[in-house]
């Protein structure tokens, strides 16, 4: 409105600015967009690497093999990610319900332990959890002896591993959330009778969805994604996540190659692309916090 | 209203207390640390607190002790002996010296960039623009996904006679460069594709701040005759104080932690020559070459940087009453 610019000078700019966004989403498709060119040509350098194939070079050889490869992968992450995702989120929610909620002193320093915990390079815990997992609490040779195989058992140990780094974060998101609720409204509830575990079943939790669902998200997303407790306490073998044996592609491989690597990083990382399409605000949300 | 709640809360508890009791046991409970809101809150915050406490403050102690040994993979560690040895073979060890150089220049570059490109997306992105939400959905996306699947989108993107990243630089007359080999250029390559995968993090945090400030203030300073440029620069900019400092604690945790990215490009315990860093040495020590007590002392060098970045943040959240 009091835009010292004339109406053309405006428009330009508008043009300029729309230019410029669009130039950022090549900048951030691009690494993508080549990934998927390439793994559906039958030979990664018959067309420059962001050209869709010839008409008769098309191939979907390198997506079945990569899915073929990588499908064990797969489903161990899925074993891995929505059993730790679940717990994490719960056991973050009663935390903050404990920590923010019900009223009580000296809880902001106990919640501080619990927010530094965000923080932690894992290199500082590495040696001892791998210990912990190989050689006090080894669940593997645990189900072995009852008839699980061993390596459901060592991915036992992952999923408890996740679920305890993971409590700072589900912490932190819950704690942002009960933060702001009405403390009247919980009052009131006492005053009608409710308990503790009731405030907490019947209000606070019905309340938490909308949370619930970003820290889902949020932490399915951060585990699926992982790798470095994946290596240590996994390995390379039956029971490992998908990025495990997608990270062993490493740099090896020649341009031939590539095809296959790239469909292979798609296949990987298609329930978190999923998840995100789906459920991008509430990612956006989670980061953010 | 308070002094109310107290009462009935405690007649609450008395008779509840009197019914699973069969008895008449009344206990009377100040405001002390021992209050009733705090044994009643026990069950929900407790175990969350002792399996994270033990997972990561337990851990940690027993990971220094490890750093005063001399434990090696095979074998137990043997405490009885307990020196600083690890920490000063650390510092004479050129390999160190390297990765934690390295991790410096990681580190500094990669954040100051992120917050830079992230603060610029994010203004473009508040001009009421048009897809806006489609737009932040797709500039946020690489942030999704793995260090492990990025790190092959990389790969192929570097690659010295096909990648796209050469070919580009090859109009203009350049390279091309052998990226991811070369030992003097792998390093700002890796920035590089980090700050693509989290510039939009910081986009979206920046823009956060943008939204909370008034509008009255973008006007205010049109008003006064400020360019654009000036006006964000010296009005809007001083603002997202809070933004800044959140983001940048953030991407520094994620740049001492870019392990999962420097292991996938090579494939290996042994990154790209020129790229390794603390994290990498600390975990190719500890698993490959087998030698825990000296992995160990990285470990806790790496914790103690990570404490120096995030003790001043959460102290200012706290001052702030953030938390």
């Amino acid at each position: 409105m009091t835009d010292t610019l004339g109406s053309t000078g405006r428009d330009w700019r508008r043009i300029g600015l729309y230019v410029v966004l669009a130039a950022l989403v090549v900048f951030y498709m691009m690494p993508l967009w080549t990934g998927l060119m390439t793994s559906i040509k039958a030979n990664a350098l018959s067309t420059a690497p962001f050209l869709p194939p010839a008409p008769n070079g098309f191939t979907a050889v390198h997506w079945t093999r990569a899915a073929n490869a990588l499908a064990g992968g797969l489903v161990n992450s899925l074993i891995l990610a929505v059993p730790a995702t679940i717990l994490s989120a719960l056991l973050g929610s009663m935390a903050a319900y404990g920590l923010t909620t019900l009223d009580w002193r000296y809880q902001v320093p106990i919640l501080m332990l619990f927010i530094a915990g965000i923080f932690i390079p894992y290199q500082a815990v590495l040696i001892p959890v791998s210990k912990f997992w190989a050689v006090y609490l080894p669940l593997g040779e645990y189900g072995a002896a009852v008839g699980i195989p061993k390596w459901l058992g060592d991915l036992g140990g992952l999923i408890v591993t996740h679920v305890a780094y993971g409590i700072p974060i589900c912490t932190l998101l819950f704690r942002t959330y009960y933060k702001d609720f009405n403390d009247e409204m919980i009052e009131a509830a006492r005053i009608d009778g409710a308990s503790v575990h009731g405030i907490y079943r019947r209000i606070i939790l019905p309340l938490s969805v909308p949370m619930f669902a970003v820290t889902l998200i949020y932490q399915f997303t951060q585990i699926w994604n992982d790798l470095l407790f994946a290596l240590v306490i996994v390995g390379p073998g039956q029971g490992a996540p998908v990025t495990v044996p997608l990270a062993q592609l490493g740099a090896s491989l020649s341009e031939v190659g590539f095809g296959i690597r790239m469909a292979g990083a798609f296949v990987a990382a298609l329930p978190t692309i999923i998840v995100y399409v789906l459920f991008g605000e509430q990612f956006a949300e989670g980061v953010s916090t | 209203m308070r002094e109310k709640l107290v009462t009935f809360v405690r007649t609450h508890l008395r008779r509840r207390r009197a019914r699973t009791d069969g008895g008449e046991v009344v206990t009377e409970r100040s405001s002390g640390f021992v209050s009733d809101d705090f044994v009643s809150s026990l069950p929900y915050w407790l175990p969350p607190f002792v399996v994270m406490g033990l997972a990561v403050y337990g851990a940690i102690a027993w990971n220094f002790m490890l750093s005063l040994t001399d434990f090696q993979q095979f074998g137990n560690p043997d405490y009885s002996n307990l020196d600083l040895g690890m920490y000063a073979q650390a510092f004479g060890d050129p390999v160190f010296q390297g990765a934690l150089q390295n991790t410096f220049a990681l580190l500094v570059a990669f954040t100051l960039c992120c917050l830079v490109a992230g603060l610029l997306v994010a203004i473009l992105v508040d001009q009421q623009i048009r897809y806006e939400n489609t737009l932040r959905t797709i500039y946020l996306l690489p942030m999704a996904l793995s260090f492990v699947v990025t790190a092959q989108f990389w790969l192929w993107m570097y690659n010295q006679q096909n990648g796209l990243v050469n070919m580009f630089l090859g109009v203009f007359g350049l390279g091309p460069y052998e990226w991811i080999g070369d030992p003097a250029l792998v390093l700002g390559a890796v920035v590089f594709a980090l700050i693509w995968q989290f510039s939009g993090y910081a986009m979206v945090v920046y823009l956060a701040g943008l939204r909370a400030i008034p509008t009255e203030q973008f006007e205010a300073a049109r008003v006064d005759g400020a360019t654009t440029l000036r006006m964000y620069w010296r009005v809007i900019v001083p603002q997202l104080k809070g933004a800044t400092i959140s983001a940048s604690v953030v991407l520094m945790v994620f740049a001492l932690k870019a392990f999962d990215f420097l292991y996938s490009l090579s494939g290996s315990y042994y990154p790209p020559k020129g790229s390794d860093i603390l994290a990498t040495m600390m975990v190719r020590q500890a698993f490959n070459v087998g030698h825990r007590a000296y992995a160990a002392a990285i470990g806790i060098m790496l914790f103690l940087l990570a404490l120096v970045i995030i003790a001043p943040y959460l102290t200012y959240q706290y001052r702030r009453g953030e938390l």
